[in-house]
């Protein structure tokens, strides 16, 4: 018996999954609170017990890989020239290496800018800007501009591949620690993602998890070598494109609703599915991940209701329910787990918000335009339309009585005419949380992640 | 040092000029846009093009990324007068200011006297301006000196 443990250090919980090889099944699975405040290992052994008891025994495991997004997870700050080109190329770039984008920049930098990179704990700093042969004043400014903040942040530069050199020579210059990778944007609206992407992976398993007093496990464990979303992107591509003899499932959607932020992934071309629909905008990735910061069930709990309109807000007080005040509960009590039935239903209430809004912000859109020789349509973004499954993850969701009412607000409806959304979906979930354990896993073993993953989601 | 200033000279002299080239406003006529992009392909420059239905933020937007030092604007449906209106003043926002900008095609509604055109379009900041007709081939000796070729 072939076993693998997979370990992911939440930023709340740190959770194991025991595999076994053979039998391609989950044999187990626990979890315990992260402490990596204190002693990573600590938090890991508890979680470690509590599988060894389920199990019955304690066992060895042939492998042992973890993901992590503990301690804040990773940080970055995006920097580009325009902010519809290398701006937005660059934030896609670090969200698909599982980030968080904490802050974006374009153009030429201020000292206060720059300042506030250095300031904000950001782990990683990604600087681009301009395609391959094209614009070199901005990036070269920018270089020297972080370079005099003194900064000990690690660079990225992915920007203009004929300006490297010079780049290379100001990061030295201020004795930067930096890495070179291929422009984000090597032409107008080509979008480069995986080269950063990777350089970003080794720089978050070298030095991030180092800082973050994570990397101490690594005398128990074998490594841990992904940001936890980047696991989790590995997962649904691997679900949705399938894995030699065993197929896929096809274009899917997934959505994680979670106490700070809710994350939404499509995995599809999203290419348009009408002739007459014309693409504009940057390209957009085949394993597409948006985050919203402002939309979550507890830390984020204010947001959600922010992003109403007084309106709306009223329209909930008119049927009893008072979203402020629930707002504020689950803010200051971050931990609250609905005790009936009601609690469950306001959940659900947030639920629905954090959907439709995460949907609406990652979906592509359409835009209508008059000409002489006819109506054209141009779209934005990626068409979901023909979305197969939408899949939920996330405590909300999960341990919720009816996930699906959460769901459905990810689908096409009335009010949302011009955004491409998936029509008629079927939905699924992620009843045991096991994405991040299998993106882990999808490296070793694909078919054995694949199976399990067909097995463990669920309809509803 | 003396090396750097070679490899740096040599590079100056390689670089490819950029042009951007696309169809401004509600246009879609796609296939002078395509000729153009051939033709000035086959004379070595690097073309970036924007395609049909380009607004004006998508040509300056390509021109900023791209270095651009020219921006060939077609309009083939009469509303070209409209569409190009502020385009020099979004240039000198975006920092492009100095950038060479061209116009051709139908550019005006109906069939109107060509000086008058060629002034308001001038006064719009425009660099070239070309009659309904022109080939690019005719254009090509222009592009060449105004890129000081």
């Amino acid at each position: 018996m072939e076993l693998y443990l997979l370990v992911d250090f939440g930023s709340t919980y740190t959770k194991l999954t025991a595999v076994d090889l053979e039998k391609a099944d989950i044999i187990a699975t626990s979890r315990s609170f992260t402490t990596v405040a204190t002693d990573i290992h600590d938090g890991y052994h508890q979680a470690l017990q509590h599988l060894y008891q389920k199990i019955g025994s304690e066992v060895t495991f042939s492998k042992i890989v973890a993901c992590s997004s503990a301690a804040g997870g990773l940080k970055m700050a995006a920097i580009g020239l325009v902010e519809e080109l290398t701006v937005e190329a660059a934030k896609r770039v670090c969200l698909g290496a599982g980030a968080k984008v904490d802050l974006v920049f374009s153009h030429y930098l201020n000292t206060k800018e720059a300042e506030r990179i250095k300031n904000e704990k950001i782990d990683i700093i990604l600087l681009a800007g301009g395609t391959d042969g094209g614009n070199r004043d901005c990036v070269l400014y920018n270089a020297e501009i972080l370079g005099k903040t003194g900064t000990k942040v690690p660079v990225v530069y992915a920007g203009n591949k004929s300006c490297q050199d010079e780049i290379m020579a100001i990061f030295e210059k201020y004795h930067m620690e930096y890495y070179i990778c291929d422009n984000v944007m090597p032409r107008l609206n080509v979008l480069n993602i995986d080269s950063a992407r990777e350089v970003i992976r080794k720089v978050f398993m070298n030095n991030i998890i180092e800082a973050k007093g994570i990397k101490k496990i690594e005398n128990e464990i074998d490594e841990i070598i992904l940001p936890t979303p980047h696991a989790v992107l590995k997962a649904t591509e691997l679900l949705s494109k399938g894995y030699l003899h065993e197929k896929g499932l096809g274009e899917i959607v997934i959505i994680d609703i979670g106490g700070a932020t809710t994350d939404v992934y499509s995995i599809c071309s999203g290419s348009p599915k009408r002739a007459d629909v014309i693409l504009k905008g940057l390209e957009e990735p085949f394993a597409k991940r948006t985050v919203e910061g402002d939309l979550g069930m507890r830390y984020s709990a204010m947001g959600v209701v922010n992003a109403l309109s007084e309106e709306e807000i009223n329209l909930y007080l008119e049927q009893g329910l008072d979203m402020v005040s629930e707002a504020k509960k689950r803010t200051t009590n971050v931990d609250m787990i609905p005790q009936n039935d009601e609690d469950e239903n306001i959940d659900i209430a947030f639920g629905q918000i954090c959907s439709n809004l995460g949907m609406s912000r990652h979906v592509g859109k359409m835009d209508t335009q008059y000409t002489p020789m006819g109506t054209y349509y141009f779209q934005y973004g990626k068409d979901l339309t023909g979305v197969d499954y939408i899949i939920g993850t996330g405590g909300v969701i999960i341990y919720n009585h009816s996930p699906q009412e959460i769901l459905k607000k990810m689908l096409a409806n009335e009010r949302s005419v011009m955004e491409l959304r998936p029509k008629n979906a079927k939905f699924l979930l992620d009843r045991e949380y096991i994405f991040s354990a299998m993106g882990l896993l999808s490296l070793h073993e694909p078919l054995v992640a694949l199976k399990i993953m067909k097995k463990y989601v669920i309809n509803i | 040092m003396v090396y750097n200033i070679l490899v740096n000279n040599i590079k100056e002299k390689v670089r490819m000029k950029t042009i951007v080239i696309g169809v401004i406003g509600a246009d879609v006529h796609a296939v002078g846009n395509k000729i153009i992009e051939y033709v000035l392909k086959n004379e070595g420059y690097n073309v970036v093009n924007v395609g049909v239905l380009s607004s004006q933020e998508d040509f300056i937007n390509a021109a900023i990324e791209t270095n651009a030092q020219a921006i060939l604007v077609s309009s083939l449906y009469g509303h070209g007068e409209i569409d190009c209106r502020g385009m020099r003043e979004k240039c000198i926002e975006s920092g492009i200011g100095d950038i060479l900008l061209y116009v051709g095609g139908n550019i005006v509604v109906g069939k109107q006297d060509f000086e008058g055109v060629k002034h308001r379009f001038e006064e719009m900041g425009f660099n070239r301006i070309y009659a309904p007709g022109t080939p690019i081939e005719a254009v090509l000796p222009t592009i060449k000196a105004d890129l000081g070729e």
